[in-house]
């Protein structure tokens, strides 16, 4: 650690492990009622422990996304950050505003909670993934404003460079595509035509500007290239990401009403959004193969390549599986959806985090790498939990073909419910396999606190 | 033509230019070939329609943006070419006659869609014009970037940030510049003419 100011980033990404946490745990209860369908009841219902899942998964990434800034732009700006105090209060700002979410979202029927915190005022409620009570996404808006105040005065201040750029762009973006969630015309195709403006411009916008960042930010640290040519690629890699991924958008407008023209765009352009991701994964090998140093922290290294090949496989293949529009006629809204939106989060945003924390955590504990165990405990999870997710995408794929072919494409279709209680084998397996997600998981924080071997001294 | 015995012709071990245009010039006609080959796949199913709306178009402005564009980029050929002797003036003078060519594109295109849209030709009228208006309001854009880059060359190559020694730049204007003349020569036969 090379500035005071940098120990910030340490609550965010210690609060992003505790929601990560929360939220495998809320995943194996649905995947239990996937079986099972009254496990819980009335207590948790399924739509609940799923908005709790995918709004958990959501808020840690952004508690890592904080933290991986507070951590990386002080050392991109050669500076203290400008108000580590504004820091710190913004955390326990937003680590109250979500926690006492997730409460009202398991005390009160969503309903109820809508009437207490004044959606009849404005309503934005009630949306996949933008669930959150009004003060909630006033807070959000409150919070990210000041944390990109903090951050772009800090990089004002001092040395300029591309990766504190992108991943300014990056964050201003996420905030500015954020107040689109303020925005619900009662036309139900504008409402969804605007919701994917945050929603997708997100996940295949302006976050992989934050993720290239972040990675070029740990390659340029772990392999000592020449920042030039890791700056040189994460340009080509943005400028990709967005043509693609701009009017890539189009995917989600084939059947919400919107003109026939999209099925074309969103073909055509979502198509190509598989080579930035690919570019992103040679990327990585190739600055780890061109290494000029030999970094003692090898568990990062892993989670850097990691991040590489599974945001491809994730994001970029699974997606690129169900976007053409005629395929995606008989897949649409089916568990092929669910398999590419598990590899594609873990492959891309939650690896991007659980690297920089790799990275970073050593540092800010005042080493420069683990112990060899704790490394080798680290390299474990990583494997337990990766293989994991490539199982579960498997099983839900397998699901999703099993039920597009009972449900949509046979002689004899069967009902929504009864193509379900043919695939219930592969949700078994799913359930099963995130158990051993859940051992990785167990294990990943449990290397934290592992004692034996010497750590390596900082450098 | 290459010609190795002429010493007015390098043999480039690399491609002209920075490394990065080339990745994305290669982007660049991936999006478009996929948007091409859309188009042909399209046609075949539709042929009659695509015909039809096909003898809508003004060809005649098509024809003449094609020879005002390939003489945009022969003037980038000679602004290359003068940077390589370390002529900085007369290097930007034929870049400002290229820019000066894709502003004459893009009026004549803009009278072109003016006729289209007063018409009341939408991208919903039907899957011709669909692809019609997408791939030539694509190309437009195109030639604005193009022209922005070329004006930033210009503008470096009027105060003497080039020369004969150190011309990446100007080559890396000049490749983007060409890719955008090349789409044109592809969208014109395949959407104006072939029937």
């Amino acid at each position: 650690m090379q500035y005071k100011s940098q120990a910030v980033a340490k609550p965010y990404f210690i609060a992003a492990i505790g929601l990560f946490v929360g939220q495998i745990l809320f995943g194996l209860i649905m995947g239990y009622q996937y079986v099972v369908g009254d496990f819980l009841f009335p207590a948790i219902p399924f739509n609940v422990a799923r908005m709790v899942h995918t709004n958990l998964l959501i808020v840690w990434i952004l508690f890592g996304f904080m933290g991986a800034a507070y951590y990386l732009i002080p050392e991109e700006a050669e500076t203290e950050l400008f108000s580590p105090k504004l820091a710190l209060l913004m955390f326990w700002i937003f680590l109250v505003a979500g926690a006492l979410t997730i409460v009202g979202y398991l005390a009160v029927p969503y309903a109820t909670l809508a009437k207490m915190t004044g959606n009849d005022i404005l309503a934005t409620m009630g949306r996949e993934f933008l669930e959150q009570p009004l003060p909630t996404k006033v807070g959000i808006v409150i919070v990210a404003l000041a944390f990109l105040f903090n951050i772009s005065m800090t990089v004002l201040k001092g040395r300029k460079t591309s990766i504190s750029l992108v991943l300014l762009l990056g964050l201003w973006g996420l905030a500015i595509f954020f107040l689109f969630s303020f925005y619900n015309p009662s036309n139900l195709v504008m409402d969804k035509y605007f919701w994917w403006w945050t929603v997708h411009l997100w996940v295949e916008g302006v976050w992989e500007l934050i993720l290239g960042a972040m990675l070029a930010f740990v390659l340029i640290k772990i392999t000592g290239v020449d920042r030039e040519v890791i700056e040189k690629w994460l340009y080509i890699i943005i400028a990709m990401t967005l043509i693609t991924g701009i009017i890539g958008t189009g995917h989600h407008y084939f059947w919400i009403g919107t003109p026939e023209y999209w099925q074309w765009f969103g073909s055509v352009f979502s198509a190509l959004e598989p080579i930035p991701f690919f570019m992103m994964t040679v990327f990585a090998f190739n600055m780890v193969n061109r290494r000029r140093r030999e970094h003692p922290n090898k568990a990062a290294t892993l989670w850097a390549l990691g991040t590489g090949v599974m945001s491809f496989l994730g994001a970029g293949v699974w997606g690129f599986l169900h976007t053409l529009s005629p395929v995606n006629f008989y897949t649409h809204g089916t568990q092929i959806t669910a398999a590419h939106g598990h590899m594609a989060f873990y492959g891309a945003y939650v690896m991007v985090n659980l690297t920089m924390i790799s990275y970073a955590m050593p540092m800010l504990r005042g080493r420069s790498a683990n112990s060899g165990p704790a490394q080798i405990m680290e390299m474990w999870a990583f494997w337990l939990m990766t293989v994991s997710i490539v199982f579960i995408t498997l099983f839900l794929t397998a699901a999703g073909i099993l039920q597009i072919w009972l449900q949509r494409m046979g002689t004899t279709p069967l009902g929504f419910m009864a193509a379900q209680d043919q695939v219930m084998l592969f949700y078994w397996l799913r359930e099963i396999t995130g158990f051993v997600f859940l051992i990785g998981l167990v294990l990943y924080i449990w290397s934290f606190f592992c004692k034996k071997g010497t750590a390596q001294a900082a450098a | 033509m290459i010609n190795n015995t002429s010493t007015s012709h390098e043999i480039h071990a690399t491609p002209p230019g920075d490394l990065a245009i080339w990745f994305f010039i290669f982007a660049e006609l991936l999006a478009f070939g996929v948007f091409f080959v859309a188009y042909a796949f399209a046609r075949a199913h539709n042929v009659a329609l695509f015909d039809e709306s096909q003898q809508h178009l003004n060809r005649t402005s098509g024809a003449i943006n094609t020879l005002v564009l390939i003489t945009s980029s022969y003037f980038m050929v000679r602004a290359v070419a003068a940077i390589k002797q370390g002529l900085s003036r007369e290097c930007a003078r034929w870049i400002a006659a290229a820019i000066g060519m894709g502003g004459v594109f893009l009026v004549i295109k803009l009278f072109e869609f003016h006729a289209k849209f007063s018409a009341g030709i939408s991208l919903s009228t039907n899957t011709f014009y669909m692809f019609y208006l997408s791939l030539t309001i694509f190309h437009f854009m195109h030639v604005i970037l193009g022209m922005v880059i070329l004006a930033a060359v210009m503008l470096k190559a009027r105060g003497g940030g080039y020369s004969a020694e150190n011309h990446t730049g100007v080559e890396t204007g000049a490749s983007y510049w060409h890719m955008v003349d090349l789409l044109w020569i592809i969208l014109f036969p395949l959407v104006y003419v072939i029937h």
